[in-house]
This record gives structure tokens, C-alpha cells and sequence, in this order.
């Protein structure tokens, strides 16, 4: 018999403390596939969950690269080979005159690459998510905390993930509809 | 080709400004179903409409109601312009009544785009100044001097250079007027027919005409004929700035009136008795300052030596080797003691009053120079010394034998040399006698500049004279007493003859058609001799045909207008003696009595320019006012040269001589005055109120007053500025006199001036801005000026290789040649289309000169050293506006000039900040006028006109340069030295600005740069200017400490 | 780092007053723009400053339709208000900045309460800025030239200027503190989509919120992007107000052509952005009754960091003089004299007095923790500030080298007006600013809670 596809299992906790926690012993029992939700940064929660790779540093360091050399080269261009004049008895390739420049392009895309690379990364923005779905989810952005299984994650059965979930402490444990 | 360009003149305007130019619709509407003829009455009855009064009116309050006055007051100077459909329409949409030639077949000579230069003349107090008008497709935009007439060699003044917009004034008489109404030229021929032939019987007993000097052979002929028609009429001169002085001197010494000439390029020695020689309005000053520049060379071996007194202070004065300020009522003193020194009878030393012994040591001195230079020496006396002093100067000259070296006399150029004074006299008598029924005034203003015991203006309109007609260009206050104005042609627009300083005669040759249909005096008195109309061509050429008879007379004719002057016609020197003895006496005058001197303005003269922008707004020579004609007064106790902080007075820096007051309180102390404090002055019952200029250098116990301001109805521009001080000014006593009583009024006046600061010393130490010696000091160490000159390698770059390129263009101005005239700043307007920016703009600073001539004042402040430095862009090398502009608007070009493009300029003013010269100049509000035709017309179309938010300066007239540049590719040649001048150049009488091609070591900038006096203007901040200055070397006399 | 172990260990001056949880943070902040019905006082002074913004905006009109001459600039003096006012503004911004980029690297949590409307001051204060050069050339409608964009002309701007070094700076400034202000706002928007009842709220701030749920794998990449902005923000922060300064120092006019701007620039920047932080911060927290966040204690420390920058900017004016005389100059030295003796002399002493002399009140602690005090140290700190670039602009080219060159400054009611106007736009954006948006960074409150700390 067909049931209605879940997005996953959710628990809500109390305390950062219990969240981290709950979320190394999921972890420990083998579980792979699990978030946890909270109003604030936790420390170690990512850790906790499983996640390592964060490549929103390279994402800037190559936004910069890009944004200084365009910087220069295009100075370069305009004053030596494009539009060169005499200005001032100036040379036209006046390198140290071109710095400023360069180091504001450099900035400003390492910024711009920072914050749209950490939004895609993060794939926001989404309107619309299963977790909201959960009504007591609006509490995530104020004081309470939350810890999900996905349905996806091999080890995943309703039973089995909820009595789990109830023997790490989690209250209001609800299924989330996909 | 006089015809073809009277034709193409006129189908000329139809191009220029359309009939469009009508802003307004109704006036439209009324124009509409006008044709020819009888457009003028229906523009009588526009003008006189009420929607036209009010829309005429609505301008000013739009542009009162602002805030800021500046900008109202452009509203207010932009009309001076903007004379909108008045100006427009009778200037532009007259439908000429013969058939015009379409412009089909290009006329001979004529390369559209390419200017044309005709030999002409302008004449002002008589003298005429030989001019090259630039034509451009038959519209005069240039006055240049014509370099082949002995007196200009190609200079110029500033009244020659700024009458070209005289001729486009808008504000100009455009009709004839009958009792203010529009009337037409047949109008007037009829309403005098009748008087005419009344006058006829009585052998015209009843006529009178009153013009001002006249030195044309033409009109003196056709004047002589009307006499002779009728044998009772009388022929009246006067004009305010006359040479009664000068006529009665030279009557007194040589019984018969004679012209007296220098050639100062003889004079070892020069000294001047209160002759302000050097600036405009002197007789042959534009030949003068050229020999006089060419003396003052240091490294020729003789340089000249200047002794000058003078009883205010003028260029001549400043550039003196020995300067005594002295009250003009006492330099008949020091006339006598000289004299007297040099063993002339009727003058025994020490004659005179206790102010001549005080200057005993320069007589002396000037004396015993004069002695040892016999021959070789000259004095000089001014316009407006007494009789006496100049039969002195005579007298001193003739017995250091100078006549016939330095000295010449000639037949006066002046026709009918009366005393001017007593003449206007004679006719005032007469009006009040009831003789005269028929007046006509030739461009005089007599109305507002007759001595003001003669109440002239009073008698014209009380008198009732049956006829009264006013020629002149402009509606003025004596047109306004005369039933009939009749609009005259300007000298561009008219043919005639004249007479300069020499005597040689010029034709006038007019450059386009009568804008208004103006006729000429010629014309008019032609029509009064009648019966017949001629036109002022036939006039002059008829003369001239009786003079030269015979067959060549059209190859004369032409080489004389080709030229420029007539050949033969200078005239010969005359022998005459001067009478030494039983000089009259002279009674010395009070010393505690304060004096008042009346001097003609030196950029309006008599106030017949005060409707002229660039003269109004031209920097005063030693003052740098504009606008106005502030009371000149010693300096006293004030702050220095007008210095409103006190704390930048400090004269004893890097061991410099301190101030020295004079003995006993100075009268500024005792008045407690300062610049721009108001004054009441009293002469004999009359009052008037002007503000103050403490003036260094001004003798004591004197003020200065100028003539030409305050005028009623000179126009948009003229109308209001200045005080008018022609009603202190009596027949007697023309030019100065004492018992004038001063009284502080207690207000204050804003005075517009363009350099406030006027010293280089300050409290840290002077800065060397002007580098000066003495001719001494100058031969022990020649290279003085050269200090702080950076080495050329010291420099991180690789420097841009200009010695690779055909040019690189440079300057050198020579400050001792140098007399400040302000040639250059009205040659440069003109030239590069510079708006005219009014008095509260210039208030705050934001004049428009590209070039300007900095005065600068050192020492004594009761009897400074005077410098003049003009200063245009100084083209740097190592540009430091260049390098902040951000987009580029201002760079370099490869033949070093430092370059404007204007349409790139967004107007972030960082150039001007960054430029050490302030040259650069900037459009704060749209100061150019684009609406008036007539400006259109006048402006030069190779030169931009700069918009509202631009930055503009001197680029080395570069339009000149691509000129040459393509003559000289077309034909395969390099530019040669001297062929381009910059317009300040090519009209500097001095020929101090030399410009030039710096890569050819033979070129004259080029040899002037090596000279050792060459040294660059803030040379330590290595901008490496093109432009450079040659240093000013005095030669004082070593006896003489002053 | 000290400031916070002095905030726990003596425990009168903390950084978050004892007694709250999660839960009340979040609802005290956010009801003031949730719940708070608005008073008539903010309607009172936003309209206020909304009149000023109309009045600025009519300055502007008629300057395009008249032109600069309106003002009081002239040769010699080519820039007056419209530069220092920039300069002044764009100083003021430094502070946001500072606050939340730099502090947040050296760990200063105090911060937290703070930085959310420092950082919407530094942007107010930036476009502020960005006013003045966009109108004050001579032809605005072609100041995009200054962009380098390809254009039929075929012309670029020129590199060498620093002009075209402000335009990159101070766009790129603008542009990263809105980054990094929204980035901040979003976890909050969150916050207010969730527990705004009316319709319309929710949809915007949930619009705005991009969706936001708090995923430990976001808050990670989150904290990572935040923390690399806080590093880029740094450098672009002391670069800014250096580049303005080489605005003058590049010039060679005596009084601007000097090494010393770069720094002592940066310090007043700070000076006076600290000093309009406190003069925003003191009666907010007394309005809107936030005296528990925003305590003493970061009152003390913006006082002592104005203190420290109003010292650097002190030994700035010393070494100016000093060099002035040292230098040997004479250009120079006169106009060292000139700023002493000059026709402004006045400003320059007044200029002394606001920004050497009376700060140095902030060294007794009594005051240092007394709002009133603080609000009027930082009002003449504010005032002598601009003072400072009323001297570097004006008194610094109205006498240069030519003595016949020489001029004075009349700022006209059209300057004023302009500059007044600005004040009144950034008092305006201010008061929206705390209506409708959390003027405390509500998520890194909550950090700063006991219970945040995860115990192992």
C-alpha cells in the first residue's frame, strides 16, 4: 500500500546543547542524510550534521582575481593601446596611478561573488519549502530548534526514525509532507 | 570689389539672422503683413505698443526676483545681448528695397571659410590708429594694427581693438528719430530743406555745428565749402578730453599752433612732465611704447632711463627708472627748476614753492642726465599741464638740442586747432543770444561731458533753438535734447579719411554695409551743402581727386586703400624757435588745500565706450578696477595696496627697504578712509558722492577723479556704472585744481576689482613672482633670475621627446618691454569670442580674461616700485591640471600645447584648483550671449563659444596655429618664424610677447629663451612651463636715491 | 576581545542586560516594528525631515536650470560646499562599516547590539555623499562620463585622476555595505515574516527573507560569506576615505599637496562616524526603550574609540604645522600662517577647539557614561569635522602661489540649503529605517545569550 511521499522526519529541541547532540547521534547511528534548523549559528552543528565542504571562500578568491586583472588590463588597454594621450608628460602605462582602481574591481567582485555564491550554494532564494509545512517550523527563527531526517537517507522508516528521534529527547516529532 | 562686398554685405545679414530671430508671436503677427517701406512705421508701433513695453519689462524683475544678485545681474548683462526682437528685427528681418545678388558665381578673392584683411582706420580725438580689419565672408571680426604704417608697425589700443564691438552694439541707434519717434533718412531731408533755405538769406548766420576733432582732409574740405555757402555760419569744436594745453603751449612758445612729435627711440634720456606717454589716448602711444620698448633693452648696450612725475599714477609711472609723485598743480615748479638747471632764462633754480626744493635732488639729478645726453634726451609735458609748462619742455628741448633728433614739429593734425573750451564757450553764448536757429551736433555728446559752468545741456534744451540734430551712434543724452537723431554709421561701416599722429592720412574704408542704414558725417554734411545726395564714397574720392589729378589716380586710389595710407601725405618737420624768456608766472598754490585731477578713464575715455563690455570690464592699469571709476587717493596709513588684512603688511622681509611715511599725517589718515568707503567732493558748491581706491603710490594732499562714468542713456552696459565727475569739472580750470573738500560719508561701495592683491611680499617671506635688478647688478650677474630651476633629467619618467616634432610651440614675454596697456586682454577677447561677465560676477571672481596683466607693488607705499606681468596659460609641460581631469578634457598635444576640449569638459573645476597660475577660466553660468544677431556676427567662427559648466583658457590661439599649419602643408613647407602670432602678440605695441617655435634654435623665442634674464614662473614646482618671462631690469641713476 | 571579558568579569557595564531568553530579544526587537503602534513623534520628525529633502531637491532644480555660479564657488576657490560636504558624509559612513566588518574580526560581540543601524547610517551617509559630486560639475548631465563604458566618441576616462579613483571607490563602498547590510537583515526578515500577523508583512518580508530557514548547512556558508565580507569590507573601508583624501593630497596646491592625508583622514572618518553613531544611538535606545541592548557599556566604548581617532587626527594637525614650518616651504609656510592669521582664521580655531580641546572631556569616565554629555561631545565633534574640510577645501586654495590670484569664499543659501537638505534626506531614510525594519541585529543578539553557548 502506497503512502503519500514524506520529505522527512522532523524533532524539535530546545537548546542548542540538545540540538547538537541529537545531531552527533543521528550522525553516529548512521544516518546521512539529516539537517538540523536553528534561530541563531551554532557552532559544530554543521560539523554535526555531516557537512564539510564550504566553497564559498574559493567562489570569492576567484570572484578577486577576476575583478582585479579586469581592473588593470582594461586601465592598460584604454591608456596604452586604445585611447593613449599625453597627459601631463605622464607615460601612459602610469602602473602606480592604476592601482587604486585595481583594488577597488578586486574588492568588489570578491564581495559580489561572496554573497551570490553563498546564496546559490545555499540554493536561495526559495520561496517555498517542505519544512514549512510544519507549523510549529515558524518557531526555527525565534527560540526553538530543530533536527529533520530525510525520507530520502537509505536508513530511513517512519517507525524506526521517530522512535530514534523520541529516545534523543526531540519533542513534537512530526512527519513532513513532500 | 567695394561693390560686391556692399551687396554680398547686405545679402550677408539675411543669412546671419534670419527673420525667425522674432521671438515673440505677435510680434510676429504685426510683422506678418509689413513689407519694405512701411515696416519701419509698423515697428514704430510695435515698439511703442504696451504688450511690447511690458514684455520688455517682464525681463528684469524675472531676473531681480532671484536670490542670488549674480545670476539676476546676468539676466540683466545677458540683455546688453539679448536685446531680443528689438535688435533682431531692425537689424535683421529689413528687407533691403533694390534686388539683392543672389550668391551665385563666388567673387573674385573670396575663399568662403578663409578671412580677408582690409586696410582701414580708426580715429579717436583726431589721430587716426592704422588698422587690418580680418573679414570673415564680409563680417569684420578682428581689428589687427597694420604693421606697414609708421604709426602702428602692427600694434594697436585697446579702443582701436574693442571698436569692433562698438559697431556690433545692439544697443546702437538703429533709426532716424524725430522726437524719439522712428523716422526715415527722406523724413528728415524734407523737415530741413525749409530751415536750409531760410538760413540761405541770412548767409546762414543762424547755423552752427559742433563736432568733435576733426583730422580728416575730406571733412575739413567739405566743412570749409558749407562755410563758404554760408559765410555766417560757424563750425564749433570741442571735445572733453582736448589739448587746449598742448595748442596754447605751443602758440605761447612758438606763436603758431605746431604738432610736437618724439622719436624716443633716439632718447637716452627720457623725462616726462606728468605725460602719460606710453598708455592709450596719448597721441602716437602706439609708436612710442614700441621705441620706447626697444630702448629698454639691457643687453643692447643703451638702455634708456625713465625719469617720470606725475601727479597720479599711471603705466607710464610705473614703468619709470625714477618716479616723483608730485600734485599736478605743482609740477610747474619743478618744470621751472629743471629749466632753470639747465641755464634756460626766466627760471632761476629754486624757483617755484618749497615742493620743488623738496624734489631739488631729482631735478638735479635729472638735470645733469639731461645735460650729458644733450641731443639724445627729451622732456615731455602732458595734455593737461598749463601752457606754461609746456612752452618750458619746448624750451628745455631746444636748448639740449633734441629738435630735429628726438623732438620734431609739424602742422598740427587737428584742421581747425581752436581752443576747444573757448569754442563751445562761444557757441553757448550765442545759444543763449538767441543766434542760433539751425544746431547741429556731429558725434558729440556735449549734452553730458561740457564743462559744467557752461550748463550746455541746460542751454540746449532752454534756448529754444528751432532745429536741433544729433548725429551719433547712439541715442544719447544730447540726442535725447535734439529734435532730430540721426543713427550714424560706424567707421566699419563708412567711408572716410584721417589723419594720424604723423600726419599721414589713411581712407576709411568701410567692411560692410550699414547695419542700420546709419549715414556717415560725410554724408550728412554733403546733404547740408547740398543740393545733390552723396554718398560718403564720392565724397572722399572727390576730394582725393582734387588732391591727385591725373590719369593714375584709380592706381592711387587703390594702392592708398590697399596700403592703408596715403603716400606723401606725413608731414614735414617745421622749423620753428621756441620764445625762452618772460615765461608768465604761475602763483603757487596752497599747500594745505587738497587737489582734485580730472583724467579720462583709461578703458572708457570720455564715456563714449561706456557701452562697450570689454572696455567696462578691462582692468584699469594700475588699479585693476573694473566697472567703475572709484576716487584714486594716496595710501596714508590704510592697509597696503588695499589689503583688507592689515597682518599681511610686512615690508622688511629678506632685508627689503621699510615703509617710509611721508612727514605729518597723510590726508588718508586724517580722513580715516579706506578702499570703498563713499566721499562726499565739494568744489565750489558742487557736490558728488563716490566710493574711495587707495592707490599707492598717489601723491598726497590729491585725488584722482575719472571722466567717462555715470552716464543717463548710454545703453544696457554703460547706463549706471560709475559717478559721473563732469559736474565738478569747469572750462577754467579743465583739469585739476585745488580747494576740493572731502567729507566721509559713512557708507561703503562694492568695487569690482580683479586683483586685490597687488604685493609679492608676505609675512613669510616674498615670493619671487617678478624678477627684477638694476642694470648693474644685472651685468655682475647676469643669470639672477635663473634660481630654482629643477635639472631637466630629475624625473622618474621617461620625458615625452618633443624636440622630435616638427613644432614646439613656446613663449616669451618680456617684462621690460612691457607697459601694461592691456593690449593683449582686449586683443585675446576678441579674438577668442571671451564673454563679457558683469561687475558682481567679477566681484566674486569669475572674470573671463584668458589673458591677464598682474601689477604688482613693491616697497614704499606712498612711492612703490610697479611691475606688470601678464600672465595667459603658461602651457606647462608637466601639466598639473592635465593629470586630475577625469575625463580627459585638457591634454597634451604633441606639439606641447596644453589643450582644451571643451565638448569633453563636465566642468569638475579640478583643473582650475590644480592650476598654480589660475589661468584656467570657468562658465559658473551661461555667461556667452546666444541670441543676439548682431554678437553672432561679430564672433570669430574659427573659435568655439563655450557653454554654460566648461572650462576654458588660453591654448596659444591654437586655431591660428592649424591655419598656418595647412598653409604650410599645402605648400610643402615648415611654418616660418614670425608668420603666426597669437593675437596677444600680434597686437602688443611693445612687442614684448614673442611666440614661436622652440625645436628651430633660430627662431626669436628660441634666442630669447637663451638669454640669461629667461626664467620660468614658479620654476621650483617644475611644471615646466612653454611660457617664460624675460626679467625686468631697471636703470635708476646711481646719484639719484630715491 | 577585553572589552567583553571587562564586560563579564565586572559585571555593572554588560553587553546585554541579564534576564532575557531567546524568545524576549526576539519579541522586544521585533515588536517595535511589528506590534509598536507608531507615535506621533516619528511622524512629527520624519516629516520634518522630509520637508528638508524637498527643500534640497529644490536647491538641485534650480541649479540644473541656473548652473553652478549659484554657489559661492569662483577662481580661485573651484570647489566649496558640494566637496566638503561630500567628504564630511562619506567620513560619517566609516563608522557602519568599521562597526560591523572590523569589530567583527577582532571578536568585539558588542557589536551586535549596534551594528545593524550603523550600517544603515553608513549607507544613508554614502548616498548622502553621493550627491555632492554627481551635481556640483558644470554639467551634470554628463557626469556618466566619468564611468569608463564604450561610447561612439570613442574617448575613456583618464586613469591618472582621482576622480575616476573616488567614482570606483566610493561605488564599490556602496555597493558592499548594501551587500553586507541585507546579508545581515536576512536572517532577521525571517524572524519577521514568521511572527508578523498582517498579510501583507508576511508576503514582503517574506520576499525579502529569500526563504530562509535556518539550515545549519546555510548558516555555515552564511557565517563563511559574512566573515569574508567582514575581511574584504576592511581594507575597502580604510581605502575609501585614502583615496578621498588623495583627492587633495595628489594636488600640488600648498596645504593638500602632503603625505600625512591618507591616515589622518581614515582616523577623522571614524572620529566623525562614531560620533554620529552615538548622536543616532543615544536617543534611540531612550525611545524605544533599549537601554538593556544598547548599554552603557557601548557608549563607553564608542567614546573611547573617538577619543583614540580624535588623538590620531590631533597629531595630523601637529605634523601639518610642523611640516609647514619644517619644510622650509614658503608656500608652505604661508599657508600654515595663513590658516593662524588669515581671513579664517576663526574657523580654523573653531576647528580646534571642536575636535582637540573639548573631546578631550571623554577621558573622565563620568562623562564618558553620561548619554547627554556624549550627544554634545559628538554634536561638536560633527560640527568640527566639517569644519576640518571647510579648511583643507577652501582656505587651502583661496590663497595659493600667485598673491594676484588670491580670493575669498561666500557660500551662498543655495549652499546651504543643499547641505541642510542632505541632513534632512538622512534623517528621513533614518526614521523608515527604524519603522519598518530591526534596527538590532535580533539573530546575533541571541548569540550573545548565556544559553547560546553549546555545553559538551
Amino acid at each position: 500500500m502506497k503512502r503519500t511521499p514524506m520529505y522527512g522526519m522532523m524533532a524539535e529541541f530546545d537548546s542548542p546543547t540538545a540540538l547538537v547532540a541529537a545531531a552527533h547521534r543521528t550522525h553516529e547511528a548512521g544516518y546521512q542524510k539529516v539537517d538540523a534548523y536553528s534561530p541563531f549559528p551554532i557552532e559544530g552543528l554543521a560539523e554535526a550534521v555531516g557537512f564539510h565542504k564550504n566553497r564559498v571562500p574559493l567562489v570569492t578568491l576567484i570572484g578577486g582575481l577576476v575583478g582585479g586583472l579586469s581592473g588593470y588590463l582594461l586601465q592598460y588597454w584604454i591608456s596604452t593601446s586604445s585611447y593613449p594621450v599625453n597627459v601631463g608628460g605622464k607615460p601612459y602605462h602610469s602602473w602606480p596611478a592604476f592601482i587604486i582602481v585595481t583594488f577597488e574591481m578586486t574588492i568588489l567582485f570578491a564581495g559580489i561573488s561572496a554573497v551570490f555564491g553563498m546564496l546559490a550554494l545555499n540554493g536561495l532564494p526559495m520561496p517555498y519549502h517542505p519544512v514549512f509545512n510544519v507549523p510549529r517550523f515558524a518557531f526555527a527563527t525565534k527560540d526553538r530548534f530543530f533536527l529533520i531526517v530525510f525520507a530520502s537517507d537509505p536508513k530511513y522508516s517512519p517507525a524506526e526514525t521517530r522512535r530514534f528521534l523520541e529516545s534523543l529527547g526531540g519533542q513534537a516529532i512530526s512527519e513532513v509532507p513532500d | 570689389m567695394m561693390k560686391t562686398e556692399n551687396e554680398n554685405g547686405k545679402q550677408h545679414r539675411e543669412e546671419v539672422c534670419p527673420g525667425k530671430k522674432l521671438s515673440l508671436d505677435d510680434a510676429h503677427a504685426r510683422l506678418a503683413d509689413t513689407k519694405g517701406p512701411e515696416f519701419w512705421r509698423s515697428l514704430e508701433e510695435l515698439a511703442g505698443s504696451p504688450e511690447w513695453q511690458e514684455m520688455m519689462h517682464r525681463e528684469f524683475p524675472k531676473g531681480a526676483s532671484e536670490w542670488l544678485d549674480s545670476v539676476s545681474r546676468r539676466g540683466f548683462l545677458k540683455l546688453m545681448g539679448a536685446s531680443l526682437a528689438m535688435a533682431g528685427m531692425t537689424a535683421c528681418t529689413k528687407q533691403p528695397l533694390e534686388p539683392i545678388v543672389p550668391y551665385v558665381r563666388q567673387p573674385e578673392e573670396l575663399i568662403p571659410g578663409r578671412p580677408m584683411f582690409y586696410a582701414t582706420a580708426f580715429t579717436m580725438g583726431g589721430y587716426a590708429a592704422p588698422l587690418l580689419v580680418e573679414s570673415h565672408m564680409y563680417r569684420p571680426t578682428k581689428v589687427e594694427g597694420n604693421d606697414k604704417h609708421p604709426a602702428s608697425l602692427g600694434g594697436t589700443d585697446i579702443f582701436a581693438q574693442a571698436s569692433i564691438l562698438e559697431m556690433y552694439d545692439p544697443d546702437r541707434s538703429q533709426t532716424i528719430a524725430y522726437l524719439g519717434n522712428v523716422r526715415t533718412w527722406g523724413n528728415f531731408l524734407e523737415a530741413i530743406r525749409g530751415p536750409l533755405n531760410a538760413q540761405k538769406a541770412v548767409q546762414g548766420a543762424g547755423i552752427r555745428i559742433l563736432t568733435r576733432t576733426v583730422s580728416s582732409p575730406t571733412l575739413a574740405d567739405q566743412m570749409r565749402s558749407l562755410l563758404k555757402l554760408y559765410p555766417q555760419a560757424k563750425w564749433h569744436v570741442y571735445e572733453p578730453i582736448n589739448r587746449d594745453n598742448v595748442l596754447e603751449g605751443a602758440k605761447l612758445a612758438f606763436g603758431q599752433p605746431v604738432e610736437t612729435q618724439y622719436k624716443l627711440e633716439n632718447a637716452d634720456v627720457i623725462v616726462s612732465l606728468d605725460a602719460d606717454f606710453l598708455s592709450a589716448g596719448f597721441p602716437g602711444n602706439v609708436r612710442y611704447i614700441r621705441d620706447f620698448a626697444k630702448r629698454r633693452d639691457p643687453d643692447s648696450g643703451k638702455m634708456s632711463r625713465l625719469y617720470v612725475v606725475e601727479s597720479t599714477t599711471s603705466a607710464t609711472g610705473a614703468k619709470a627708472d625714477h618716479r616723483l609723485p608730485m600734485r599736478a598743480t605743482e609740477i610747474h615748479s619743478i618744470a621751472r627748476d629743471l629749466a632753470a638747471r639747465l641755464g634756460i632764462g626766466g627760471a632761476k633754480a629754486g624757483d617755484g614753492d618749497a615742493e620743488a626744493l623738496l624734489s631739488a635732488n631729482f631735478s638735479t639729478c635729472a638735470a645733469l642726465d639731461l645735460r650729458s645726453h644733450a641731443g639724445s634726451s627729451v622732456v615731455i609735458a602732458g595734455d593737461h599741464q598749463p601752457p606754461v609748462v609746456h612752452v618750458l619742455a619746448h624750451a628745455v628741448n631746444q636748448a639740449l638740442g633734441n629738435v630735429g633728433k628726438t623732438v620734431f614739429y609739424t602742422d598740427p593734425v587737428d584742421s581747425n586747432p581752436v581752443n576747444q573750451t573757448e569754442s563751445l564757450k562761444d557757441l553757448v553764448a550765442d545759444m543763449h543770444a538767441g543766434k542760433v536757429d539751425l544746431l547741429i551736433v556731429i558725434d558729440g555728446n556735449p549734452a553730458y561731458d561740457a564743462p559744467a559752468d557752461l550748463n550746455f545741456a541746460d542751454a540746449l534744451k532752454n534756448t529754444n533753438i528751432p532745429l536741433r540734430v544729433h548725429l551719433g551712434l547712439y541715442q544719447d543724452e544730447t540726442a535725447e535734447l535734439c529734435q532730430w537723431h540721426i543713427n550714424e554709421a560706424h567707421y566699419l561701416e563708412a567711408w572716410g579719411d584721417t589723419r594720424a599722429y604723423d600726419g599721414t592720412v589713411s581712407i576709411v574704408q568701410p567692411l560692410i554695409a550699414p547695419l542700420y542704414s546709419g549715414k556717415s558725417a560725410y554724408e550728412l554734411l554733403a546733404t547740408l551743402a547740398g543740393p545733390s545726395e552723396t554718398t560718403g564714397y564720392e565724397a572722399v574720392q572727390s576730394y582725393w581727386k582734387k588732391q591727385h589729378s591725373g590719369a593714375d589716380f584709380e592706381m592711387f586710389w587703390r594702392k592708398s586703400l590697399n596700403d592703408g595710407w596715403i603716400e606723401g601725405t606725413t608731414f614735414a618737420p617745421k622749423q620753428v624757435s621756441a620764445r625762452t624768456v618772460g615765461l608768465p608766472a604761475i602763483e603757487p598754490t596752497p599747500q594745505n588745500s587738497i587737489e582734485i585731477n580730472f583724467r579720462r578713464d583709461p578703458s572708457i575715455h570720455d564715456g563714449r565706450f561706456s557701452n562697450n563690455g570689454w572696455l567696462q570690464e578691462l582692468p584699469k592699469p594700475m588699479s585693476k578696477m573694473t566697472w567703475d571709476n572709484p576716487v584714486l587717493i594716496g595710501p596714508g596709513t590704510v592697509s597696503f595696496l588695499g589689503l583688507k588684512s592689515e597682518d599681511l603688511i610686512h615690508l622688511d622681509v629678506d632685508g627689503k627697504k621699510v615703509t617710509v611715511p611721508l612727514i605729518g599725517p597723510t590726508m588718508t589718515e586724517r580722513l580715516g578712509l579706506k578702499s570703498e568707503d563713499m566721499i562726499e567732493i565739494e568744489l565750489n558748491g558742487k557736490k558728488v558722492t563716490a566710493p574711495v581706491w587707495v592707490q599707492a603710490g598717489h601723491p598726497d594732499n590729491s585725488i584722482t577723479v575719472f571722466l567717462g562714468y555715470g552716464r543717463r542713456r548710454a545703453g544696457r552696459v554703460g547706463t549706471g556704472t560709475g559717478f559721473d565727475f563732469y559736474p565738478l569739472r569747469d572750462s577754467a580750470e579743465p583739469w585739476f585744481t585745488v580747494g576740493v573738500s572731502l567729507r566721509k560719508t559713512g557708507e561703503t561701495y562694492k568695487l569690482a576689482t580683479t586683483q586685490g592683491y597687488q604685493t609679492m611680499d608676505t609675512p613669510v617671506g616674498q615670493r619671487p613672482l617678478v624678477r627684477t635688478a638694476n642694470l648693474e647688478e644685472y651685468h655682475k650677474e647676469p643669470e639672477f633670475a635663473r634660481e630654482e630651476e629643477p635639472p631637466k633629467e630629475l624625473t622618474l619618467y621617461q620625458p615625452y621627446p618633443y624636440e622630435k616634432e616638427p613644432y614646439a610651440w613656446g613663449m616669451a614675454i618680456d617684462l621690460n618691454s612691457c607697459v601694461g596697456c592691456n593690449n593683449c586682454i582686449v586683443a585675446c577677447q576678441s579674438e577668442n569670442n571671451i564673454a563679457v561677465v558683469g561687475k558682481e560676477q567679477v566681484v566674486i571672481g569669475r572674470h573671463m580674461h584668458w589673458i591677464r596683466v598682474d601689477a604688482y607693488y613693491q616697497g614704499d607705499r606712498d612711492n612703490p616700485k610697479a611691475y606688470f606681468q601678464p600672465v595667459p596659460c603658461m602651457q606647462c609641460e608637466n601639466a598639473p591640471c592635465e593629470v586630475v581631469c577625469p575625463v580627459g578634457a585638457t591634454v597634451h598635444s604633441s606639439e606641447g600645447l596644453n589643450d582644451m576640449v571643451y565638448n569633453r569638459c563636465v566642468g569638475t573645476r579640478y583643473c582650475s584648483n590644480n592650476c598654480p597660475y589660475k589661468v584656467r577660466r570657468f562658465n559658473f553660468l551661461l555667461f556667452q550671449d546666444w541670441e543676439t544677431p548682431q554678437l553672432k556676427m561679430m564672433r570669430n567662427p574659427d573659435v568655439t563659444v563655450r557653454s554654460r559648466g566648461v572650462m576654458e583658457k588660453c591654448t596659444y590661439c591654437v586655431q591660428r596655429i592649424s591655419e598656418h599649419r595647412i598653409d604650410s602643408e599645402r605648400e610643402d613647407r615648415k611654418i616660418a618664424d614670425g608668420e603666426l602670432q597669437t593675437a596677444c602678440q600680434q597686437s602688443c605695441p611693445a612687442n614684448a610677447i614673442i611666440f614661436g617655435n622652440i625645436n628651430d634654435p633660430n627662431s626669436r623665442v628660441s634666442k630669447l629663451k637663451s638669454n640669461p634674464r629667461n626664467y620660468s614662473l614658479l620654476a621650483d614646482l617644475n611644471t615646466r612651463p612653454r611660457t617664460t618671462y624675460l626679467a625686468e631690469i631697471r636703470n635708476p641713476n646711481e646719484e639719484l636715491k630715491t | 576581545m577585553d572589552h567583553q571579558q571587562e564586560s563579564t568579569t565586572n559585571n555593572q557595564t554588560p553587553v546585554i542586560e541579564p534576564g532575557y531568553t531567546f524568545g524576549t530579544v526576539t519579541d522586544k526587537i521585533s515588536s517595535i516594528v511589528l506590534t509598536r503602534p507608531t507615535s506621533s513623534g516619528w511622524f512629527v520628525g520624519f516629516g520634518v525631515a522630509f520637508l528638508l529633502t524637498m527643500m534640497m531637491l529644490y536647491a538641485i532644480g534650480y541649479l540644473f536650470v541656473k548652473g553652478v555660479g549659484i554657489w559661492g564657488v569662483t577662481i580661485p576657490i573651484g570647489w566649496g560646499f558640494a566637496i566638503i560636504n561630500f567628504v564630511w558624509w562619506i567620513g560619517i559612513g566609516h563608522a557602519g562599516t568599521l562597526i560591523s566588518a572590523i569589530l567583527l574580526l577582532l571578536r568585539q560581540s558588542w557589536r551586535n547590539s549596534i551594528n545593524r543601524f550603523a550600517e544603515a547610517m553608513t549607507l544613508f551617509a554614502v548616498s548622502a555623499a553621493g550627491i555632492f559630486p554627481l551635481i556640483h560639475v558644470g554639467r551634470p548631465w554628463l557626469a556618466y562620463w566619468l564611468f569608463p563604458y564604450p561610447n561612439s566618441m570613442g574617448v575613456w576616462p583618464q586613469f591618472r585622476s582621482p576622480l575616476i579613483w573616488d567614482v570606483f571607490a566610493v561605488s564599490t563602498y556602496a555597493t558592499i555595505s548594501l551587500l553586507f547590510w541585507f546579508v545581515g537583515l536576512v536572517p532577521d526578515l525571517a524572524t519577521l515574516r514568521d511572527r508578523s500577523t498582517n498579510r501583507a508583512a508576511k508576503i514582503v518580508y517574506g520576499m525579502l527573507a529569500l526563504g530562509w530557514r535556518g539550515s545549519a548547512r546555510h548558516w555555515d556558508r552564511y557565517e563563511t560569506a559574512y566573515l569574508l565580507l567582514a575581511g574584504l569590507a576592511t581594507p575597502l573601508v580604510l581605502s575609501v576615505h585614502t583615496v578621498v583624501s588623495f583627492d587633495f593630497a595628489v594636488g600640488i596646491v600648498p596645504g593638500w599637496h602632503t603625505t600625512i592625508f591618507p591616515p589622518y583622514f581614515v582616523a577623522g572618518a571614524i572620529y566623525s562616524g562614531f560620533a554620529m553613531v552615538l548622536m543616532l544611538a543615544i536617543p534611540i535606545r531612550k525611545l524605544y526603550g533599549l537601554e538593556d541592548f544598547i548599554t552603557e557599556l557601548h557608549l563607553q566604548n564608542a567614546a573611547k574609540v573617538m577619543l583614540a581617532t580624535g588623538l590620531i587626527v590631533g597629531y595630523g594637525y601637529i605634523i601639518e604645522a610642523f611640516m609647514g614650518w619644517y619644510s622650509g616651504n614658503r608656500y608652505d609656510a604661508f599657508t600654515l600662517w595663513n590658516r593662524l592669521h588669515g581671513p579664517y582664521k576663526w574657523e580654523y580655531y573653531a576647528l580646534l577647539i571642536c575636535n582637540i580641546v573639548i573631546p578631550q572631556v571623554l577621558w573622565i569616565k563620568k562623562l564618558r557614561s553620561s548619554p547627554i554629555a556624549l550627544f554634545f561631545v559628538s554634536l561638536v565633534v560633527l560640527v568640527g569635522m566639517w569644519l576640518e574640510r571647510f579648511i583643507i577645501v577652501v582656505v587651502s586654495l583661496h590663497r595659493d602661489f600667485l598673491t594676484s590670484s588670491w580670493g575669498m569664499y561666500y557660500p551662498t543659501r543655495w549652499d546651504w540649503m543643499t547641505y541642510i537638505g542632505t541632513i534632512g534626506m538622512f534623517l528621513a531614510a533614518m526614521f523608515l529605517f527604524v519603522r519598518i525594519l530591526p534596527m538590532i541585529s535580533i539573530f546575533e543578539m541571541r548569540t550573545l545569550l548565556p544559553e547560546a553557548e553549546v555545553k559538551e
